[in-house]
């Protein structure tokens, strides 16, 4: 879901723009590290081509057909920092050649579908691929999926986009619709890509532990599960907009950035000790 | 166009006993013997998939075999990839692959700013070149919205920027209206390089060369003068 | 395609055209930011930014039509939801929502109208956006319609293969039909890469992209920006 301008509120897109700009620095950084020369084209193509398979229907009932969204597929193909920075460059595309999502609300969307969605379509791959390699494909598809969605409702409902109790379960329900259908896609679309050369799948293998990984994949959980309960409190459906310009909102921009930061510095310093620990 | 004048070798191309093996285990070339003499054109011909293609792609080192193969007096080794990628310029089969920046101009100058040039003098270079096939109305299109033709004269200068002295075409006229194709053989008739041509189109053959190669199975099965080796494998649309 | 009639208008030569496209791009921001942060009940105000909207439309000799249909690609979106804030009994913020991300898209179509990509991208980039990032959006959009192309090509491919048998009508069987195509696609796009990487170091690429240095901000430039901010800042502080 592309959030355009105008729904979300200044402390809302004001959070997530100065949250994600540095973020997507980092992700660049990385990608340039862990990627050679040749990969270069073959990211841009990539993009392409997520794009492209958009138009391809996967039918799935009678009268009813989805298509790939691909993030889960991209982070299995590409490796997670290369796969964002694709998302990241698809969604700025989108957002000002095709008029899907906005400008200033870039931020939220990257947030939602190129970050924590593609950390979610890599994680639960990384996790359990060995368990079962279909299954930890399939968790990787609908868990970025709902993962995006999820953040996307939060942050509208954060901003003061009413959602009367029955508009909520339906759109959570359609959520989950898709993310099965995103799943099953993933999985198949794999399948597919295997058959034809198995050396496509499986990018770059990072160092990090899996440890680091399921820090990694907690630390999403509760981004989400954050996000919607923030979204439920009372006072979270004042209208903030409405109040315009006054000091407020650079108060609550502050309390995001330091609330998100606060989540991501402790992950990372909980991982930290753990790999820390293991290689001792 | 900045020219040196041709290098004082005989041999422009020399190559022996040429192999290679894809990564699948495709055999696509199986020994291949040739030469090209400074300022010789040649035609390739060969039926689809007998390796012209992986053949192409060994003149400049794109793709390593085993054999030996030498570039204008210089053997091809890592230390001399660079000189010889400047000394043979490869025009590919599919314009889209070779056209990859947004803009026409920009990537004309790609291969000028590779052999480090300032920036003013890539693109000083880049707009002579595109005036030198006619496309210096569309500086600043997008490789995407050219026609064939136009794809191809663009990839064709942005070869000819880096100021080759051996000229590689693969299938250049292939997807082509008669017009266009016509237009495109003047074009490549005014250059004075020596010339590789890999081609279907017995026309363009014995227009632009003298001599060809048959292709079969990744191996030379004939060799002679461009009229006589059409005769003998029958290759024209009849 | 719709894209073409963006990469047509972007090739203009309006005064707006002209515009350095930081200057675009700055004064874009300032005016989403102003409309972002304007209460719905101040309906005069939008009415003044739709007005300077088109009063930039002209300037760049834009059809205004043309760009109001491409921003009304939006409204379904925001329909749904100024439907559920009507229902909920806020008619103003409803509307409120609805002129906002519909201005907000005329707004982004006239920068993208008058300033080709590389015109963004590099003034992004002079902004100190990744190097890496600017070049996949490049690359995205160089293969965008070609790729889409082909996937075309091989829907109609096996849409006009697809058989009146039973077996072809099964949901099973048209999705894996519909998973092998996306992985056919998938295989062509990664050979595409390969040409396209065999095509840069045939031409000397080294790993490095060298950059073409931007053109000068000009004083014009600095003075469009600040008429673009004191237009802003009126209608959002006045009205
Ligand atoms: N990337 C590749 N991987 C594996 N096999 C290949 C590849 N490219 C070409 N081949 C095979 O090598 C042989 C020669 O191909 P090619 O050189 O493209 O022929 P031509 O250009 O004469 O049509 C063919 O059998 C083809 O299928
Ligand atoms: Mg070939």
């Amino acid at each position: 879901m592309h959030i355009p301008d105008g729904f979300l509120s200044t402390p809302v897109w004001g959070t997530l723009d100065l949250v994600s700009a540095p973020a997507v620095a980092w992700v660049a950084r990385r990608a340039q590290r862990d990627t050679q020369d040749h990969r270069i084209p073959l990211l841009g193509v990539m993009g392409a081509f997520v794009f492209a398979a958009q138009m391809i229907n996967f039918p799935v009932g009678p009268g009813t057909s989805g298509h790939l969204v691909g993030g889960a597929l991209l982070a299995i193909v590409l490796g997670p920092a290369a796969a964002s920075l694709v998302m990241v460059a698809i969604l700025a595309l989108q957002a000002l050649i095709f008029q899907d999502g906005g400008v200033l609300a870039l931020g939220a969307n990257v947030f939602n579908m190129a970050l924590a969605g593609v950390a979610a379509g890599y994680l639960p791959y990384r996790l359990w691929e060995g368990a079962s390699r279909s299954g930890a494909i399939f968790a990787a598809g609908a868990f970025s999926v709902i993962t995006s969605a999820c953040l996307a409702l939060g942050q509208l409902m954060i901003s003061g986009v009413p959602m009367a109790g029955g508009v909520l379960w339906a759109s959570l329900a359609l959520f989950l619709a898709s993310a099965l259908m995103e799943g099953a896609i993933t999985v198949a679309a794999v399948r597919a890509i295997e058959r034809l050369n198995p050396a496509w799948i499986g990018g770059p293998r990072p160092a990090s532990s899996r440890a680091l990984a399921a820090v990694a994949m907690t630390a999403l959980v509760m981004v989400v599960v954050g996000t919607l309960v923030a979204s439920a409190a009372p006072d979270g459906i004042q209208r903030l907009t409405e109040q315009g310009l006054a000091a407020d909102w650079s108060q609550r921009t502050v309390g995001g950035v330091a609330g998100l930061g606060l989540i991501v510095a402790l992950c990372y310093l909980g991982g930290k000790l753990i790999s820390r620990r293991r290689s001792a | 166009m900045p020219r040196h004048p041709p290098a004082p070798v005989s041999q422009a191309i020399q190559i022996r006993g040429l192999r290679y093996r894809y990564p699948d285990g495709t055999q696509a070339l199986n020994g291949i013997d040739f030469h090209l003499d400074a300022g010789e054109s040649v035609a390739l011909f060969g039926a689809n998939g007998s390796g012209k293609t992986t053949f192409v792609l060994h003149l400049n080192g794109l793709l390593r075999g085993e054999g030996s193969i030498e570039i204008c007096g210089l053997p091809l080794a890592d230390e001399t990839l660079e000189q010889i990628r400047s000394k043979v310029g490869v025009v590919f089969q599919d314009s889209d692959e070779q056209l990859f920046m947004p803009t026409v101009l920009e990537d004309v100058a790609f291969g000028p700013l590779n052999l480090g040039l300032s920036p003013a003098d890539a693109l000083t270079r880049a707009r002579t070149v595109l005036k030198r096939v006619g496309m210096a109305h569309a500086l600043d299109r997008a490789p995407y919205h050219l026609s064939a033709g136009e794809k191809k004269r663009v990839a064709i200068a942005g070869v000819l920027a880096m100021d080759p002295e051996i000229l590689v075409l693969d299938e250049p006229t292939t997807f082509l209206d008669p017009p266009t194709r016509r237009d495109l053989v003047t074009l490549l008739r005014s250059l004075p390089q020596s010339k590789v041509v890999v081609t279907h189109d017995a026309n363009l053959a014995r227009t632009l060369t003298t001599r060809a190669v048959f292709f079969d199975q990744g191996q030379i099965t004939g060799e002679g003068d461009v009229i006589e080796v059409i005769q003998r494998f029958h290759w024209e649309y009849s | 395609m719709h894209h073409l009639v963006i990469d047509r208008w972007s090739r203009g030569s309006s005064p707006l055209h002209q515009r350095d496209p930081r200057a675009k791009l700055a004064a874009l921001l300032v005016f989403l930011i102003a409309l972002s942060t304007t209460p719905p009940a101040a309906q005069a105000a939008f009415v003044a930014y739709a007005i300077l909207l088109i009063v930039a439309a002209n300037l760049a000799r834009l059809p205004i039509r043309g760009l109001a249909g491409r921003a009304a690609l939006v409204l379904p979106f925001s329909a749904t939801f100024a439907l559920l804030t009507w229902w909920s009994g806020d008619s103003l913020r409803a509307l409120g929502l609805a002129e906002k991300s519909f201005l907000s898209g005329m707004a982004a179509l006239l920068l993208v109208g008058t300033t080709p990509l590389t015109g963004w991208t590099a003034a992004l980039e002079s902004w100190h956006a990744p190097r890496m990032l600017i070049l996949v959006i490049q690359f995205v959009y160089r293969y965008l319609f070609v790729i889409a192309e082909q996937a075309q090509r091989m829907r109609w491919a096996a849409l006009s293969r697809r058989g009146s048998r039973k077996r072809s009508r099964r949901v099973s069987f048209q999705f894996s039909a519909a998973a092998g195509l996306v992985g056919v696609l998938f295989a062509r796009s990664w050979q595409r890469a390969d040409g396209i990487y065999h095509a840069m170091l045939a031409r000397g690429f080294r790993g490095r992209f060298v950059p073409a240095a931007p053109p000068p901000f000009q004083t014009s430039d600095a003075l469009f920006f600040s008429a673009c901010l004191a237009g802003c800042l009126a209608i959002r502080l006045l009205l």
